[in-house]
């Protein structure tokens, strides 16, 4: 059984006691246990069930590599899945449960797949591929259901997130990822260079392993160096130290991120982000990620009560917990000895040391035999029998393949593992570089002669210490004094042979978390995936939330035993950030809330959202698409706005168009290219509406240009579409056109602008106090001119968007309440209302005229619509004009604009309706056209709308069918996209 | 211009559910609205432009990436060939006339907008932890130092700021994002957020 030690426990502190519950049970731990150690101080090993057998299963690990206990950790909006107990620092109050079982973790019905699966290979590798395929009908309603509930471990979460997260950006010369003794010694070295140093390490405290080994520095012991060498760089202004910080991935150009856990381990801590991300520009990278334990593979190796041999003395050194009493320590290295001195020095009975070489001749193994420990050679665990928990295992002498000798039993509650180490080479590889295979050491080490490499072409990477496949720390510390037993090579040992039913392999688990055993690897190889990338895939080894730190070496060894090839032909798959999981929240970031989108918003926008305002999106604003008064729907307000408007007068806030100023000598020879009209000629003071298009000939904005100097225009463009025209500009200008004497100016934030529109729009002008007569002749339409209204000082441009008599006036942002306010009291015995952008498409639409992203999709051209009037016949060259004369664009059958008038004036022709050559029944219609803009006109009482049809121009009073579903239609007539004041009158009063 | 005091609209719509946070934020926060703001395109290494940058606002033209300052007044380098003049904002006008005067023929383009932009003055010694929450340029006394400017981006959107002193910095957004950029800051400067103690 698993117990606390009455002292030692490097990392707790005895005298705070914390209590937490395991499924509902009431525990106690200290400050400074993670939720793994304290459970087995509480002589909690069994922790979850597996994936797809729900075998029972224990803590394996100590650190980030754990596979198996995973915990719902907390309550309600802050229940997190999937977290591992090894990693989870404990805090005093916190909630855990075990996952993937029922009714509960002792008593699982789940394990009834194990019973099936033993009798049928009914969810060995590539099962999804085989199985639940017949009958076909059974999918829909049975399996996907079925299987869909089985995926996963956790529960997910299903309360917002209430927690707040941020992003750091960080510069440094060298980043170094580990805080072991590797990492420690290459930031002095750095810093001592007065290089800015940034050191992270992944847990709560400094040290890796050096705090368990027992290995001497400098006449230091490990724990007493590291305390020295941490209390120096904290000195150092040029270092900067965190822990609990994990070097999540490298990327291109030193970019690298680590996520931090600021305040996990002291939850509610006002203000704290719960997890920060450093998003960190480094010139170096340095790797000291250490190394990771493998196990071995055994039959019934993941029983709980197997655990890594490191572990087991890591629990006992650093959190006073023994995790058992009786114990077998099995392994094909020196390292693992370590584990069987530590215990026996703790008071645990060390039955046998089980090794699979023929001779254990090094220092360690001496020092065991001198202890009293039982050493055995050549001897193997042919398999853990137990339940819940480890109880014995049967032993035999290892003879090539087989076990021989007779079946001997063991009796043990703990089986400390050890197949030798896998260097972390995540980092390395993350960002290009190469590893290669000592066959010696058993590891994938980098490849010196192909690092990653920067901008420079030059290595920004170097691994050091274990990472490096450098295990020793007289190797990893040259410069220094190491007291510590040297150590024979290991045997690479990747299957010990069993008997019986278990000599197959389906019970030598390699990856635990996904329940993939050597059986499975061996069956994917007979079945022709050669590839270590498809076996992968297939058998699903290495894809859990552990990403196989403790099974892909294991994996791709029996692979290659499998397929007869040598390890390094097989190679590794592919590594990928992040090296552990993250969080969404801290991807995130602050991006989060009212702060996910920084949206726009007009210097009315506090008056609109007071008076009614029902918000859309546009561009990266909100603008109103109508004001709701009390008692109204979005359709009675609408209505109600569009006939004031053409009754009285309406008020626009239109300040969210883009405004663009454009000088210089060579400013009309500019906007002559980027618009299809002749712009040059525009004189100064008046206005006139102009259309942009790609080099493939197609509309993409329109807007009206002004002219307001002898050099200078301004040009409007969408909401949408101001940033995106900029850039256009300045591209053309800085790329091609660089001789031309022009500059531009993005304005679009420094005016307001309002439009006032409707037969009244004089009178409220002449009203609010302007100092500019604004009579028919004075200001015409199309006309610009400059002066003061209420106080406020404006640019008056009489243009028109809905066909009414209507002015924009525009003042500088700072005005822009004033200026409305003064607007609408001035209007209010002329019955000014304000309208939206509903009201404002409604009436254009009644007016024929169109809008960039209804009438135009990026392959729509000016001649399309019919606006040859906006097209210059004069000009010589613009951007789209020779695209516009190639055949496809001038051939006849392409869509024209064209009015619709639905059979039934009160159906409203759904927006992209597709018109149909032919109705067909269950068969695939010719489609000649869609429905771009279409609306119920309050106007006219009927719904209009516009559309692009094949040949529509010359389609005049033709009626024509919409798909409007599955076999349904509407009729509708082809009549002029002008509905309403067809002369044009109304705006030329 | 009018005769009239110039109204302030308000840099911030009041947006419900605003979070709540502790009154004594990591670094000083202060929306200012009462520059004249100028956007000068042209030759920056002309004579002419050195003395309408003079003429306008009494300063040298600034080296790429940073500011130079007196009292009130500013130059910013924005861009190889845009400054950001700041003065007051009654002279603004004034201001543009002087430049043009100074410019004469001399391709130029220069702006009064002063109404475009928000300007959020920052204190403390903390101003450049919390800029680096969201730009990613290096805003450490080791990259960052008195009289360097940048334009970057942060908060999702496009901003520029400028270190005066150890300890007073300046930063401008597009005025339709102020209140998002305000909402940004207070966040980013809640006290219990300090990345070093």
């Amino acid at each position: 059984m698993a117990e606390r030690l009455s002292k030692g426990g490097l990392l707790i502190d005895r005298d705070q006691p914390t209590t937490f519950t395991f499924n509902g049970d009431a525990l106690q731990g200290y400050e400074g246990d993670t939720v793994a150690s304290a459970l087995l101080a509480n002589d909690r090993m069994l922790v979850g069930r597996s994936f797809k057998y729900h075998r029972p299963r224990g803590i394996m690990a100590s650190g980030a590599e754990e596979p198996n206990a995973l915990l719902g950790i907390g309550e309600g909006a802050r229940f997190e899945p999937n977290q591992r107990a090894t990693t989870t620092e404990l805090h005093d109050g916190m909630v855990t449960q075990s996952q993937n079982h029922w009714p509960s973790l002792e008593t699982d019905v789940g394990a009834l797949n194990a019973w099936v699966a033993d009798k049928l290979p009914v969810l060995s590798a590539g099962f999804y591929y085989k199985t639940f395929l017949f009958p076909r009908v059974a999918w829909k309603h049975i399996y996907e259901p079925f299987i869909r509930k089985a995926a996963g471990l956790g529960k997910a979460p299903v309360e917002k997130d209430p927690d707040s997260y941020e992003h750091f950006h960080w510069h440094c010369d060298v980043l170094i990822a580990g805080g072991g003794i590797a990492g420690i010694a290459a930031a002095r070295k750095a810093a001592d260079e007065g290089k800015r140093v940034l050191l992270v390490e992944q847990t709560a405290h400094w040290g890796g392993r050096a705090l368990v080994d027992g290995d001497q520095i400098d006449g230091q012991s490990g724990p007493e160096w590291v305390a020295a060498q941490i209390a120096a760089l904290e000195a150092m202004p040029n270092v900067t130290l965190r822990t609990r910080a994990m070097a999540a991935g490298l990327y291109d150009h030193g970019y690298a991120l680590v996520y931090e856990r600021v305040s996990d381990h002291r939850p509610g801590l006002t203000g704290a982000p719960r997890h920060r991300l450093w998003r960190v520009r480094t010139g170096q990278t340095i790797v000291a990620t250490g190394a990771i334990e493998r196990p071995l593979t055994f039959a019934n190796n993941d029983m709980p009560g197997v655990m890594l041999a490191s572990a087991a003395r890591d629990y006992a050194t650093l959190y006073g917990v023994l995790p058992g009493r009786k114990v077998i320590v099995y392994a094909n290295n020196d390292d693992a000895y370590r584990t069987a001195l530590t215990l026996h020095q703790d008071g645990a009975k060390i039955v046998a040391i089980l090794d699979i070489r023929a001779q254990a001749a090094g220092d360690l193994p001496q020092q065991a035999r001198e202890a009293g420990i039982l050493v055995r050679t050549s001897t193997g665990i042919a398999k853990a029998i137990g339940g819940k928990r480890v109880d014995e295992v049967q032993i035999g002498t290892i003879q090539g393949e087989k076990m021989t000798g007779r079946e001997e039993y063991l009796s043990c509650d703990l089986v400390c593992v050890s197949g030798g180490w896998s260097p972390v080479v995540h980092l390395w590889s993350h960002c290009g570089g190469k590893l290669t295979w000592d066959d010696t050491s058993a590891m994938f080490r980098p490849d010196d002669s192909r690092p990653p490499t920067g901008s420079d072409g030059q290595a920004m990477t170097k691994c050091v210490g274990a990472a490096n496949g450098v295990l020793h720390t007289t190797e990893i510390l040259p410069d220094s004094m190491v007291r510590a037993p040297t150590e024979d090579v290991l045997q690479p040992h990747w299957f010990t042979p069993s008997r019986g039913k278990y000599a197959h392999g389906t019970k030598h688990f390699v990856d635990f978390q996904n329940d993939v055993t050597a059986a499975d690897v061996r069956l994917a190889a007979r079945e022709g995936y050669e590839s270590v990338e498809h076996t992968k895939r297939y058998t699903t080894l290495g894809m859990a939330t552990d990403q196989g730190k403790t099974s892909n070496i294991n994996g791709l060894a029996l692979l290659a035993g499998a397929l007869e090839k040598q390890i390094p032909e097989v190679g590794t798959t592919t590594f990928r950030p992040p090296y552990t999981p993250i969080s969404m929240g801290a991807i995130t970031g602050s991006a989060k809330g009212p702060l996910f989108k920084a949206v726009r918003q007009t210097p009315m926008h506090g008056w609109h959202d007071a008076n009614g305002a029902d918000w859309e999106p546009v561009g990266d604003w909100y603008r109103p698409f109508c004001y709701r008064r009390a008692g109204e729907d979005r359709h009675a307000a609408v209505n109600r706005e569009v006939v004031n408007a053409r009754r009285n007068v309406g008020l626009l806030d239109a300040s969210t168009l883009g405004k663009i100023v454009v000088k210089g000598p060579d400013a009309g020879k500019f906007l002559d290219l980027l618009y299809t009209n002749m712009m040059s000629t525009l004189k100064q003071g008046r206005c006139r509406y102009g259309l942009m298009c790609t080099e493939n000939g197609f509309l993409f904005d329109d807007g009206v240009v002004v002219r307001t100097g002898p050099e200078e225009f301004l040009c409007h463009t969408t909401s949408g579409g101001s940033d995106r025209v900029h850039a256009w500009m300045e591209e053309w200008l800085q790329t091609e056109w660089w001789d031309l004497k022009v500059a531009t100016v993005n304005v679009t934030d420094q005016w307001a602008q309002v439009a006032v529109a409707g037969p009244n729009a004089r009178k409220v002008l002449e009203d609010a106090v302007c100092d500019v007569a604004l009579d028919k002749g004075a200001v015409k339409f199309m006309d610009y001119v400059e002066g003061t209204l209420a106080g406020c000082p404006v640019r008056i441009f009489r243009i028109s968007f809905s066909g009414e008599l209507s002015y924009e006036i525009a003042t500088p942002a700072g005005y822009g309440m004033a200026l409305w306010d003064a607007l609408r009291v001035a209007g209010e015995p002329h019955g000014i209302m304000p309208y939206g952008t509903e009201a404002l498409h409604i009436m254009r639409a009644e007016k024929g005229f169109i809008m960039i992203g209804d009438e135009t999709d990026g392959t729509v051209t000016p001649q399309d619509l019919g606006l040859f009037f906006a097209i210059s016949k004069k000009k010589t060259d613009y951007i789209g004009k020779r695209a516009q004369e190639r055949s496809d664009l001038v051939r006849t059958g392409r869509k024209q604009l064209v009015g619709l008038m639905a059979e039934d004036p009160q159906m409203v022709l759904p927006d992209g309706a597709h018109a149909v050559k032919r109705r067909r029944e269950h068969v695939a219609m010719t489609t000649i056209g869609h429905v771009t803009s279409t609306y119920y006109s309050p106007t006219l009482g009927h719904s209009i709308a516009m559309g692009l049809v094949e040949n529509g121009l010359s389609r005049r009073s033709e009626w024509i069918d919409f798909s409007t579903g599955l076999g349904e239609f509407m009729r509708a007539q082809i009549v002029d996209p002008v509905f309403y004041d067809q002369a044009g009158e109304k705006q030329n009063v | 211009m009018s005769e009239a005091a110039r109204p302030v609209a308000p840099l911030r719509a009041p947006v419900a559910d605003e979070p709540v946070y502790a009154p004594e934020p990591l670094i000083g926060i202060e929306p200012t609205d009462v520059y004249g703001m100028i956007t000068l395109r042209g030759d920056l290494g002309s004579e002419a432009l050195e003395a309408a940058v003079d003429e306008a606002v009494g300063l040298k033209v600034p080296a790429a990436l940073s500011v130079v300052s007196d009292g009130d007044a500013r130059v910013v380098w924005m861009s190889p060939d845009e400054l950001l003049l700041f003065t007051d904002y009654s002279e603004a006008d004034a201001a543009v006339a002087r430049i043009s005067e100074q410019m004469g023929v001399a391709h130029h383009m220069a702006l009064n907008v002063s109404d475009a932009r928000a300007v959020i003055r920052l204190r403390g010694a903390r101003v450049g932890e919390v800029l680096s929450k969201g730009a990613p340029c290096d805003c450490s006394d080791h990259g960052f130092s008195v009289g360097t400017a940048r334009r970057t981006h942060m908060a999702g959107l496009a901003v520029a700021f400028w270190r005066l002193e150890p300890d007073v910095w300046e930063i401008v957004a597009l005025r339709s994002y102020a209140h998002h950029l305000l909402a940004w800051l207070e966040q980013a400067a809640q006290p219990g957020s300090e990345v070093f103690a």
